[in-house]
């Protein structure tokens, strides 16, 4: 069952823009104002008690003396201050958070409950290997469901998030291209593409070369085709695409590559639309990073940390990272470090980052997996795909979906702004559909498409809130289609009005400062405390 | 002194052997809000085509290319310090650089205003 | 399944709405032949939670917790106490489920932390700025090579042999590709740093000095005279810290002249975890700051007057500058940049100093019992909290000897420099307020044995 406006706010109420009534505090009952720790911590304050007072120290004039300016806070007051500032937040917890391309699902705590058993949370990585064979086993057997669900040979499993994945699989061309003995120095990389894959490209030593697109929103083969030839390494290309769309050529495009002597270096970022429903491996993809915290649901924590594992074709796991957890007969497991590699692992391209990845996401990701089993992840896909559609069909009556007539889309929709009214544009409807109790869809994104609308929704979303979200996006477009004045200054209701970013660039504050004090009047923190 | 325009909406003057460099009114509109201008240093060795300096606004970032081969011969410094001057005076005190010309004959392949118009109105 | 709320009935319904027949008309455009009939063969079907946690529990016991015993494990992570609370506030569902702060009206709370967050590590660093975190140290430390061959226009680093292995294993793996010009090697047995060399070998060529303080063999020492001559020789001087809480003790590296300070924040807030997901610090002077990787917070107003935060300085990144980032990251460590934030909010400056005060008090106290040991001796002069133990035997199989004691003694330099031979009877040893004093009584007693 559904239930627009479930609450019976209506968006007429309030059109003249902010209830402008103040207050004492500045608070609005449960919208609490926070000043920073700065201006309410004081340095002699702690929150922790010690078991023993500080030694005498003798450390001569290494000693650090001068005031270092960090306020401290007693617990009560450290966990109120966090509390106010998370409630200035919107998440997941919270509602659907649209954002395409970033797959904002549902994180199960079970995840969570799993990461912080001491086993998992409190053990060092460089213990000796036979203190941590339960640590190796996860890594491995996490290992083994990316590689089988994606039908490839090998899996890197230290990157650090999707960009240090893309950087790995990169890198892993580059190896195998020096093994050849050949000198290519050219990616190319469609315009659609996340800004991410451009400059992995760029900071691994590559140049980058744009791949043309059809008119509707595909690699264009043929132009791919004809641009192939022996100073090309390869292809970066995101499949599905960032348009929502799944690239029917790419079997196509990876023997075509393979013809020409590249590597098809596959943008994971998207696998939850066809994950359990085709494998990469069989598209003729030579490696793809998967970010744990976009398909296998570990938190995003507002901004990290991610995790990209990077699966790898026969051609290019030779040339993986070190180091990795290997499975041995006996039922043990080795890491194969620096100290092996030459024995086990010669080709590898070297380390690209201190210890083994990212354990506490790994055993988040392989809880998600073990929780919904081959067959439920299946349905996680099939459910995305559905969720999208069921978006793009319910609103692509007033928003203009330009890639709408070529079929259905996958795991997001996309929208573009045009058919709005005069001077209104997809950064209105974004922080309307703020108002409106959402976080907006990614915005202006991708860049091949005029104010880009990019929605997902993703599986863990229900009926009923796909139908309000729909209620409420079609209430917004409207107020753009017909100019309605107070969407130019929306939101109207959240914690801050739009922000200067302008002023922020111009002159940048990047650190706190104390605020400049009349002579003779003590400054903030003489006055200390709370 | 004759001023020209390239397809990439910088400005020149010329006045003798010396040329003042700069981006348009139209240019500056596309940009926004100027935040931050990085000219290049006195001396620098600038190629017809080659990036010259930087304009960024807050979501985006533009080279500027130099209009003709030549030598820096000054930056303007004053956009450090305002680079909202770009906005404000795109192509008076807004300028970003002035440089010696090396081959006074790439000028004849420039826009005048009039064509300068023509060009953007057809964007 | 319990993540999933759609019903059939819903399935059904959307599908008309659609207008497609079956789900399988919304997957088109995958090729049949790659397209798959049913679930994965010889993966697991779904499970309960109950299921789930039995299986990853009983993983969990097959490993040896440092809580369980006694534990004197450092090079590059460090085991400290981490306050109930921090825990718990990162576990509110608006931090733990929020995006990146794109859209600053709704996420104030990520802002304004964030901004905390670089305030606290610029001041606890010595320098002007910190951004909002990078991937880990390791990470941090390539990218301060990068971001130095930018600024100087030359590609040879120098690092000191003090530097991290596994930093400088990273380093090499890139600078493969990308034709920086690294010198590096292993360090000696000495109880001094090689800074007074790296001075004396900058030239005009060196785009950067790397140092480590305090080093992989917990060495400390004045780096003033090193700066000087970077800046004699127009070099940056790049420090490293992996262990912060060193910094409540002694002089920051910002404040003896480093010019980039990165560093693994890992040791406050954030637990050892196997070795990730970490927090890496990344700090400079004011005038580099748009040289810099990674994003960056910044205070404003909003259309009200109202004070509030944004991510700033964005045409950095690779979202929009794509081939000319400064770097491409994107995703970095906001969840353990709260934690590191929240524990040092917890701590003060009065809580760091003291907690350093003990870490380095207990270091001392377990050196000299150590030290008692027939044929072992401390390599350093200095320290804070971690030194290095020369034994009279290669110190890798002492390792393993002590593990089966259960004891975990220490990180031999076997394991971190495996081929070489000359470095073989080190053992690196880190003492924290965790280590009490019967766990050092035991340790000291058990390496006796094991030695004897």
């Amino acid at each position: 069952m559904s239930t627009p406006n479930a609450s019976g706010w209506r968006p007429e109420m309030n059109a003249g823009g902010a209830d402008d009534s103040t207050t004492f505090t500045g608070n609005r009952a449960l919208m609490l104002e926070e000043p920073l720790i700065f201006e309410i911590g004081s340095t002699e304050t702690t929150g922790v008690d010690f078991d023993e007072a500080a030694p005498a120290l003798d450390l001569g004039t290494l000693a650090r003396s001068a005031p270092i300016g960090l306020p401290g806070l007693s617990e009560s007051e450290t966990v109120r201050h966090y509390t106010r500032l998370s409630r200035q937040n919107y998440a997941i917890d919270l509602g659907l958070f649209p954002l395409g391309s970033c797959t904002m699902k549902h994180n199960p705590r079970l995840n969570e409950k799993v990461a912080r058993m001491p086993g998992f949370a409190d053990i060092h990585p460089l213990q000796p290997q036979e203190t941590v064979q339960g640590a190796l086993a996860v890594i491995n057997e996490l290992a083994n469901w990316l590689i089988k669900l994606t039908g490839m040979h090998g899996v890197a499993m230290t990157p650090k998030a999707g960009a240090h994945g893309e950087l790995c699989g990169i890198l892993c061309i580059k190896a195998a291209l020096e093994a050849r003995g050949e000198d290519r120095r050219v990616l190319l990389v469609p315009e659609s593409a996340h800004g991410t894959n451009p400059a992995t490209a760029a900071f691994a030593g590559f140049s980058v070369e744009d791949i043309p697109a059809t008119p509707e929103g595909r690699v264009d083969l043929e132009a791919l085709k004809a641009r192939l030839g022996p100073d090309v390494a390869g292809v970066m290309i995101t499949n599905p695409n960032t348009c929502g769309l799944f690239e029917r050529d790419m079997k196509a495009i990876s023997d075509a590559v393979h013809a020409a002597g590249g590597y098809v270096y596959c943008d994971g970022a998207n696998f939850n639309a066809i994950v359990g429903k085709v494998r990469p491996g069989d598209l003729g993809v030579d490696a793809m990073h998967i970010n744990l915290h976009k398909t296998f649901s570990t938190p995003h924590g507002g901004g990290g940390p991610g995790s990209g594992p990077v699966v790898l074709s026969e051609a290019l796991a030779p040339y993986g990272p070190i180091p990795y957890a290997a499975r041995y007969a006996d039922g043990s497991f080795k890491l194969v470090e620096e100290e092996s590699a030459g024995a086990e692992h010669p080709d590898t391209f070297g380390r690209m980052t201190a210890f083994h990845g990212q354990m506490g996401m790994f055993t988040r990701a392989l809880t998600y997996m073990l929780s919904h089993g081959a067959d439920g992840l299946k349905q996680v896909a099939e459910d995305a795909v559905l969720n999208a559609n069921y978006i793009l069909r319910s609103l692509d009556d007033v928003l203009e979906a330009p890639f709408g007539g070529s079929g259905p889309c996958m795991h997001e929709a996309l929208f573009t702004d045009n058919g709005l009214a005069e001077g209104f544009s997809t950064l209105d409807i974004a922080k309307g559909i703020i108002d409106e109790g959402y976080h907006p869809m990614t915005v202006y994104f991708p860049l091949v498409v005029h104010g880009a609308m990019l929605i997902e929704p993703t599986e863990t979303e229900s009926k009923a809130v796909l139908d309000q979200f729909i209620g409420a996006l079609r209430s917004v477009a409207l107020r753009a289609k017909n100019g309605d004045p107070a969407l130019k200054s929306a939101p109207h209701f959240a914690p801050r009005a739009r922000l200067d970013e302008t002023r922020a660039a111009r002159n940048p504050v990047l650190a706190w400062s104390e605020p400049a004090v009349a002579p003779g009047e003590p400054s903030l923190s003489e006055i200390g405390g709370s | 002194m004759p001023r020209y325009y390239t397809e990439e909406h910088e400005w020149i003057d010329v006045d003798g052997d010396v040329a003042t460099v700069g981006i348009t009114d139209f240019a500056q509109g596309q940009l926004g809000d100027i935040v931050f201008v990085e000219v290049p240093d006195t001396g620098a060795e600038l190629s017809q085509g080659g990036d010259a300096a930087v304009v960024e606004s807050v979501k985006a970032a533009s080279d500027v290319y130099a209009p003709v081969d030549g030598t820096v011969t000054e930056g303007n410094g004053q956009l450090e310090e305002d680079p909202a001057l770009v906005n404000s005076d795109p192509e008076g005190e807004g300028w970003f650089f002035r440089m010696t010309l090396g081959d006074k004959g790439q000028l004849d392949a420039l826009m005048n205003a009039a064509e300068y118009k023509a060009f953007c109105d057809n964007l | 399944m319990r993540y999933l709320p759609l019903t059939a009935d819903d399935r059904s319904a959307m599908l008309g709405v659609i207008g497609a027949a079956s789900i399988d008309d919304l997957f088109v455009d995958v090729p049949a032949a790659a397209r798959l009939d049913g679930p994965i063969a010889d993966l697991p079907g779904q499970a309960s939670e109950l299921a789930v946690e039995r299986h990853m529990g009983a993983l969990a016991r097959r490993n040896r917790a440092a809580g369980d015993g006694p534990f004197f494990l450092g090079a590059g992570a460090y085991r400290h106490h981490v306050p109930a609370s921090v825990d718990h506030l990162i576990q509110r569902g608006e931090f733990l489920t929020a995006y990146t702060p794109y859209q600053p009206e709704i996420a104030q709370g990520t802002l304004q932390m964030l901004f905390e967050f670089q305030s606290q590590v610029a001041r606890l660093l010595g320098t002007d700025v910190a951004n909002a975190s990078m991937y880990d140290g390791s990470t941090a430390c390539w990218e301060a090579v990068v971001m130095a061959r930018r600024i100087t226009k030359r590609a040879k680093a120098l690092f000191s042999t003090g530097v991290h292995p596994h930093y400088r294993s990273v380093a090499r793996t890139m600078a493969k590709y990308t034709g920086d010009v690294l010198v590096e090697g292993d360090p000696e047995l000495v109880p001094t740093t090689d800074w007074a060399e790296l001075a004396a070998a900058v030239d005009k060529d060196v785009s950067c000095v790397v140092v480590q303080y305090p080093d992989i063999l917990g060495r400390i020492d004045d780096m003033a005279a090193l700066a000087s001559a970077c800046q004699a020789s127009g070099a940056l001087l790049i420090a490293v810290v992996t262990e912060p809480v060193a910094l409540g003790l002694i002089k920051s590296p910002g404040e003896m002249g480093a010019d980039i300070v990165v560093g693994e924040g890992q040791s406050i807030g954030v637990g050892l975890q196997f070795g990730g997901p970490y927090v890496g610090l990344f700090a400079c002077k004011a005038k580099y700051v748009r040289q810099m990787p990674g994003r960056l917070c910044g205070e404003t107003v909003d259309a009200n007057g109202k004070r509030g935060f944004v991510l700033t300085l964005s045409t950095r990144e690779q979202h929009i500058r794509r081939e000319k980032a400064t770097s491409n990251i994107c995703t970095n460590s906001g969840l353990c940049a709260l934690a590191f934030s929240i524990h040092m909010t917890l701590l003060g400056e009065a809580g760091l100093r003291q907690l350093a005060a003990i870490n380095h008090g207990r270091a001392k106290t377990a050196a000299a019992e150590l030290a008692k040991v027939p044929g072992v001796s401390v390599l350093n002069s200095a320290f804070f909290n971690e030194f290095t133990l020369l034994l009279p035997t290669a110190a890798r199989p002492v390792v393993h000897q002590l593990a089966e004691r259960d004891i975990l003694g220490g990180v031999s330099l076997g394991r971190l420099y495996p081929e070489n031979a000359g470095l073989e009877n080190g053992l690196v040893v880190a003492v924290t307020e965790t280590c009490t004093a019967e766990d050092i009584a035991a340790f000291a007693a058990a390496l006796k044995e094991v030695l004897a």
